[in-house]
């Protein structure tokens, strides 16, 4: 986009961002977005290793079909440990409480969210529930998976229950804190000229993403607080022995918890569209398409959470109801997928690390998205509910999806957070070994599914095995693309090259100011006079040699 | 190489509808991943950097490519979700002819079953070839969820419900039995087998299961020992509803509403008495929640079901 009126900051003059304050009190109490944003980070890796440790030893307790590395008790406080601390601890806050956070005020011109110490509430609040979290499912364990299902949460279970519903309710305080946060900043703080269709699709994500936090978490904690009453005082509401309805706390958690995908994937897909745009060096093809695709999708997500429920007895007319209403959000879905790829016709491609990642998220996306029709197909889910078919689908949106994006995001911004290059190659070879680790893990999955391998078991029929070896053979050599990274980023800080402020030649706002940014983001605010994505069009560069790359 | 396994039995009708569904689906899943992948790798090599393709004339109006690809996949979504949704309705419906219905009672965790004719198995089922077969599902505690892969059908069974499926076995041997919803400790050794045999064998295998006298008649046994028979029998003083024909006959209810009395209304009106009272009756009757298992239940109501059903039998 152009700007005008825009002087960039000389890095000796202004203090950045990172040396603005040294010091525990200076990150502890700051309401620095930029700041902030990096501490989410630090917990929300911090709490996708422990998400990953689970999954490692339900890896291998799975190589062998009778199950004998840990006790069927053990193996079920696993499973739960992982779903809880994976979409909550992480999936949910991995894009927005970090790169939304950290680029949501540069990318639109602001020096900083709405609400600062709120924001800072929020990360307090997030690790406060998170710690809570994972205590009482590692002290005394919580066996009834992330989904609570009642009557077995509520009068059956023997782990922490209320505890972890506790942490995952005031979880979602933090959840709501930062929605609001980023809901009333794109509203109130755009720059001058920063129109809603100049908005980059990323801020436009993130906008749909908080959208369906503060609209849906609510729910949750509702749901939570009456599985806990009837847990804790035995006030009758789901189980039928004293007078409740099970289904419906399947309706009221899968309320929140179809939304809470829509959470995990729209960031996700907001953080393709800028890599691509800018690796293709072209504008989103149908910019404002893909605008209206996010927000049909956040709101359409909230009308498709009975597809969880067409085995339970629920209403075969509402089954129907929903299946219908899950292919309609699957629409502007495929919309999103064929704009990326008109987005690539006719561009001047390059492969670096950013773009590997998106191209491989689109792929998986796809694969992902494609099984999500099955599983809402109502016949074929009458044969694949609850097997591995579904676990194989969504974690191709989840892992294959937003942490492929979440990666994507973290490699193209990383020179602006740190100041910093990494090793390309290196990178390339994360986000090479990420797709194909992702492949052999979760590919196989589907195949079990069909077999009829149900989820959540400890042990398996034999048969099963060649199967859920490869997935775990698969496993290990994602384990590896996701602790490489850490390695090198980690490098970069110390050893990397200076990054300048705008490495990739990008645009957006957020490359017009230093890097790392000055603590208040712009020295003067910039003004903005055209849509995003202002990468030059071929007929415009009539003199430059054919096949050369143009430089922005 | 025999294994390693990549499809399923095929043995009861309702498996070939879902396969044929499924392979359906598996193929246009597969078209748009290869379209997809294939599209990326083409433009990634073409229109990559330092490659001398052709960029000029880039499409810039995209509104009718939108409106393209929006109506062609909603068309493609929409011809899946009605093929879905019809064999949906036609699984999860028994037909008019299914048979006698089986009963299956989950419980932690275990599967009980039992047959109309008195005749009880644990972690088993014993089917015929080639005959409809209607199961009535209920649980003790959670929820649980009953599941043969290779009939390619499951349902869940809820606590204080009744939910029913069906199939047609079409091939002898023994298929698995799951429990997919998850239920505790032991869920993943929740499970048994469906032994399908000819409609001979299977005869006699019900003739050798020992003398249990039938499933309405344990419930009869059971209605005079718990003490039912005291209100509800035809000499009792007290003031309770005649049970003799009421089945699948409509009941006024206290409050104005009106009910089927079926296998449900019998359950919740064993186990949670004051819910649905019967309108003009008092409310005495003791709940019998806790005291007798959903197998019992199930006597009762097949009981209360036999109890004929005089107004027809006159007309």
């Amino acid at each position: 986009m152009t700007v005008t009126t825009f002087i960039p900051a000389k890095s000796t003059a202004v203090k950045n961002y990172l040396t603005a304050g040294f010091g525990i009190r200076s990150w502890l109490l700051t309401t620095d977005h930029k700041r902030i944003g990096l501490m989410f980070f630090g917990s929300v890796t911090f709490f996708f290793f422990i998400g990953g440790a689970a999954a490692t030893l339900i890896r291998l307790d799975l190589l062998d079909p009778a199950g004998r590395l840990v006790q069927p008790d053990m193996y079920n406080r696993l499973f739960t440990m992982h779903g809880v601390v994976m979409v909550w601890f992480f999936l949910i806050p991995s894009i927005p409480t970090t790169l939304g956070n950290f680029f949501l005020p540069l990318m639109i011109g602001a020096k900083d969210l709405a609400f600062p110490r709120l924001n800072l509430l929020s990360w307090y609040l997030f690790n406060a529930s998170g710690i809570l979290a994972v205590y009482f499912l590692l002290v005394g364990g919580v066996d009834t998976g992330w989904t609570f299902y009642t009557p077995l949460s509520s009068q059956y279970a023997t782990g922490h229950v209320l505890p972890a519903a506790m942490a995952v309710f005031v979880n979602g305080f933090s959840s709501i804190l930062t929605g609001l946060n980023f809901i009333v900043t794109t509203h109130r703080l755009r720059a001058p000229g920063m129109t809603w269709f100049r908005l980059p699709l990323f801020v436009w994500a993130i906008y749909a993403t908080s959208l369906v936090m503060v609209l849906a978490t609510p729910v949750l904690a509702m749901t939570l607080a009456l599985m806990s009453m009837e847990r804790f005082l035995g006030i009758g509401l789901f189980d039928p022995a004293i007078g409740g309805d099970p289904l419906l706390f399947q309706h009221l958690f899968w309320f929140y918890s179809h939304p809470a995908v829509y959470i995990m994937i729209l960031p996700a897909m907001g953080v393709v569209s800028e890599v691509i745009a800018c690796y293709a060096r072209k504008p989103v093809f149908g910019y404002r398409g893909m605008a209206y695709a996010l927000m049909s999708i956040a709101v359409i997500g909230f009308f498709v959470w009975g597809h969880h429920m067409f085995v339970t007895g629920m209403s075969l007319y509402s089954g129907v109801v929903f299946s219908f209403m899950s292919f309609i959000v699957a629409v502007p879905s495929a919309i999103k997928v064929f704009n990326w790829i008109a987005t690539l016709h006719k561009g001047w491609i390059t492969f670096d690390a950013p773009m590997l990642y998106a191209l491989g998220f689109v792929g998986l996306f796809t694969t992902g998205g494609v099984t999500g029709l099955v599983v809402a197909t109502l016949a074929a889910d009458v044969h694949l509910h609850d097997t591995y078919f579904v676990i194989a689908h969504f974690h191709f949106i989840m892992v294959g999806g937003t942490v492929s994006a979440y990666f994507a995001g973290l490699h193209y911004w990383w020179p602006k957070i740190t100041g910093r290059l990494y090793p390309e190659m290196w990178a390339r070879l994360a986000a090479i070994l990420t797709f194909t680790g992702f492949n052999f893990t979760f590919f196989p999955q589907f195949i079990l599914g069909y077999l009829g391998m149900p989820r959540r078991y400890h042990a398996y029929p034999p048969e099963f095995q060649v199967w859920n070896v490869l997935s775990s053979a698969g496993a290990s050599i994602l384990a590896i693309a996701y602790i490489l990274p850490l390695a090198y980023l980690g490098w970069s800080l110390l050893y990397g090259k200076r990054a300048g402020s705008n490495p990739w030649h990008a645009t957006g706002l957020e490359w017009m100011t230093s890097s790392p940014p000055p603590e208040h983001n712009f020295v003067r605010t910039p003004v903005v006079t055209s849509a995003p994505y202002a990468y030059p069009d071929p007929e415009t560069l009539a003199d430059e040699p054919a096949g050369r790359r143009p430089q922005a | 190489m025999s294994w390693i396994p990549f499809w399923p039995d095929t043995a009861s009708n309702t498996a070939v509808t879902v396969n044929t569904l499924a392979i359906g689906l598996f193929a246009v899943s597969a078209f748009i991943c290869l379209v997809v992948y294939a599209l990326i790798l083409l433009f990634a090599f073409r229109y990559r950097r330092g490659g001398s393709a052709d960029r000029s004339h880039r499409v810039k109006k995209s509104w009718h490519w939108e409106i393209g690809w929006t109506s062609a996949t909603l068309i493609a979504f929409l011809v899946l979700f009605v093929w879905g949704a019809g064999a949906y309705l036609w699984l999860y419906q028994p037909p008019a002819n299914a048979g006698d219905e089986i009963y299956v009672v989950g419980k932690q965790w275990m599967w009980k079953v039992e047959h109309p004719g008195g005749q009880r198995e644990i972690d088993a089922l014993h089917v015929p070839l080639g005959r409809p077969i209607r199961l009535v599902l209920t649980s003790q505690d959670v929820i649980h969820s009953f599941f043969i892969p290779d009939f390619r059908i499951k349902h869940d069974v809820l606590p204080g419900q009744y939910e029913t499926m069906w199939f047609t076995a079409t091939k002898k041997g023994e298929f698995r039995i799951e429990c997919t919803q998850f239920c505790g400790t032991q869920h993943a050794e929740m499970g048994g087998w469906v032994t399908v045999m000819d409609p001979a064998d299977y005869q006699r295998w019900l003739n050798d299961q020992g003398a249990e006298p039938d499933l309405a008649r344990q419930g009869e046994a059971l209605f005079r020992q718990l003490g039912c028979s005291g209100c509800h029998g035809a000499n009792s003083t007290v003031h309770a509803p005649s049970l003799a024909g009421i089945y699948g006959k409509p009941v006024q209810l206290e409050g104005g509403r009106s009910e089927i009395v079926d296998d449900r209304y019998i359950h919740d009106c064993i186990m949670l008495p004051r819910t649905e009272r019967v309108a003009g009756y008092p409310p005495i009757m003791p709940t019998f929640a806790g005291q007798i298992g959903e197998e019992d239940v199930l006597k009762l109501v097949a009981y209360i079901k036999s109890l004929g059903n005089p107004a027809s039998a006159a007309r």
